[in-house]
């Protein structure tokens, strides 16, 4: 009963192979213009591809070889869009009531009633969407969304218009309704910590292409490919030969400008092979930082500069062995402090081999630590 | 005061608004959601009537009515009586020059709506006409009230074409606006004087209630 979308479009440029688990949360993630808000509208409804097709369990929405295209009304959808537009013209009662014109008119009040104190705006029934904060303007917009009762609810970007306080407790509202209704979630993002949050299912898509799918910590802990790791926040992203396996101590041996580095074994790929790799800026830390004298994957930088963000110190490294690129470290105010990292020192840091992501070279062929100047 | 004149330009405004205001609010908002090429012939077709000299007009109109036109004898043929010179011609007519007046206005407002709003209730599961009839059209509304408004007050003030096709024929096409002309013309300032100034008057009126009206719609003002 899963919702399955398979499309390709020209314009906007779409080609894309989704499959949405039933009665989960799954957020669709990507940059502006990656075509998540086009996704969104072709589940809706709102325009046709000009190819695929899209299913929910066993129900056809769309397909272009049948000639198949249900209008909005007849795919169980809710939508909340990124700016909510409720009709200004209507109390926010009346605008739950506006999505309920197929029942008789005596049943519509009580099920809005209903929705709107699911969605906690119980008391907020007869006031103008210009008298609602926005916080209430998207718990309104939530309410008209689950007031048919549809299987699936398409959210664009719902806490892009609210204060940080404010979304904090919607998050937590969505999780308490989605645990209530149990229908399936898309959730269109290009927000991770929210992603992160809030699903337990993610896409990631740029220009139009899936890059990545699955269960959220398995893609944010597991990028497959040094796209999806930058997509996925990752600055250190380089290129490496893989020197060998020791299946006993189950590592990965890499050679990295002749640097010995043991990653996680990765038996996808032979002695001798060129392999992309991707470490977070977390886990790359002063060599002895941990309270113990680590021996492997120790690499000697220089510190090219250090920026202070809040307790963090963001580090930019050249490592010796290949000092055109550049390695990132994020560290604590504290640590920065007794390991004395300042600008031009040598510095050695070692790089956490658990943290450390082995995957097929890009096609780029290029090592990014250079792109992320 | 001529009353008959009076009354017979309030009758053509009434039924110029009761026929134009539903054909306005559907092309209106055909052509305010509907894309397709040569909409800029189709709009500048709408709004000829503003540009042109309502003699143009009146005289196309006139030949276009005549007993020696397709369109006249066929209603002559059915009604016995000719469509120029008639007060069904001068409907006709009004229906015309007065379209940019009530497409305009509509078109405008409707186009003014967030499409947000509009794809909202269309996710919300409205028809097109319930999207219409509900959403649409309140917050559209003063601009179908503006609409309204200019076509009354231009029918009742509307002089070339009236004189050309419908003449100056009392109780049939004489309206108010010729009956200024004709009483001025024989040095009766007193009729014209009056007559002018009650057009003046309901025409002020009508406008700045309108205006007033329009700014009540709730929700209309906040819009993004």
């Amino acid at each position: 009963m899963s919702l399955r979308v398979e499309v390709r479009h020209e314009r906007p440029p779409l080609d894309l192979r989704l499959e949405l688990p039933e009665g989960a949360i799954t957020s669709v993630v990507g940059p502006s213009g990656s075509g998540k808000t086009s996704t969104l509208r072709l589940v809706a409804g709102l325009w046709a591809p000009s190819e695929g097709s899209i299913t929910f369990g066993g129900t056809t929405w769309f397909a272009s070889r049948a000639r198949i295209n249900l209008p909005p009304r007849d795919r169980s959808i809710g939508v909340v869009p990124q700016r909510y537009a409720l009709f200004p013209h209507l109390t926010a009662r009346q605008n739950v009531e506006a999505a309920l014109l197929h029942l008789p008119g005596a049943q519509r009040t009580p099920r809005a009633e209903a929705a709107l104190a699911r969605a906690h705006v119980a008391g907020l029934g007869a006031r103008y969407p210009h008298e609602l904060s926005g916080g209430q303007q998207q718990r309104v917009a939530v309410a008209r969304a689950i007031a048919r009762e549809p299987r699936v609810l398409l959210l664009d970007e719902p806490f892009s218009s609210v204060d940080r306080s404010t979304r904090k407790h919607l998050y937590a509202e969505l999780k308490r309704l989605h645990a209530e209704l149990g229908c399936t979630v898309m959730l269109v993002t290009h927000d991770l910590d929210e992603a992160a949050l809030l699903s337990s299912h993610l896409c990631l898509i740029r220009r139009g292409r899936l890059v990545q799918a699955g269960a959220t910590q398995d893609v944010l802990a597991r990028p497959e490919s040094a796209e999806a790791a930058r997509l996925l926040d990752y600055v250190n992203v380089f290129r490496a030969s893989l020197a060998s396996h020791d299946t006993d101590r189950h590592l990965s041996r890499l050679d990295w400008h002749g640097v010995p580095l043991a990653a996680p074994l990765d038996d996808r790929f032979r002695a001798g092979q060129r392999v992309d790799w991707v470490i977070s800026h977390a886990e790359v830390l002063p060599a002895d930082a941990g309270g113990h004298l680590a021996t492997d994957n120790i690499v000697r930088t220089t510190v090219r500069d250090v920026v202070t963000l809040g307790d963090d110190l963001h580090v930019r490294l050249a490592p010796d062995p290949a000092p055109a690129l550049t390695l990132h470290m994020k560290v604590s105010r504290h640590v920065a402090f007794h390991r004395h990292v300042s600008a031009a020192s040598p510095l050695l840091v070692r790089l956490t081999p658990s943290a450390i992501v082995t995957m097929a070279p890009s096609d780029d062929g290029d090592e990014s630590g250079r792109g992320h100047e | 005061m001529e009353w008959d004149a009076i009354r017979l330009s309030l009758a053509l405004a009434g039924w110029t608004l009761a026929f134009l205001l539903p054909a306005g609010i559907v092309l209106a908002r055909w052509l305010a959601t509907a894309r397709f090429a040569g909409r800029h012939w189709v709009e500048g077709l709408l709004a000829l009537p503003l540009v042109l000299p309502p003699t143009v007009l009146g005289y196309y109109l006139l030949v276009a009515m005549g007993g020696s036109s397709s369109l006249g004898r066929w209603f002559q043929a059915a009604t016995g009586t000719t469509l120029a010179f008639s007060f069904m011609g001068l409907v006709a007519a009004s229906l015309l020059f007065n379209l940019p007046f009530a497409v305009q206005p509509i078109q405008r407002a409707i186009e003014a709506i967030d499409p947000d709003v509009r794809e909202a209730a269309v996710c919300c599961g409205m028809t097109p006409w319930q999207t219409l009839l509900r959403i649409e059209l309140p917050l559209a509304w003063p601009g179908v009230l503006s609409a309204a408004v200019l076509t009354f007050a231009h029918t009742l003030g509307e002089f070339g074409v009236v004189l050309m096709v419908g003449g100056n024929i009392p109780g049939e096409t004489r309206t108010v606006a010729l009956a200024i002309y004709d009483r001025a013309q024989s040095f009766d300032t007193g009729a014209a004087g009056s007559m002018s100034l009650m057009l003046l008057a309901v025409s002020f009126l009508t406008i700045a209630v309108s205006y007033g009206l329009g700014n009540r719609v709730p929700g209309t003002r906040r819009r993004r």
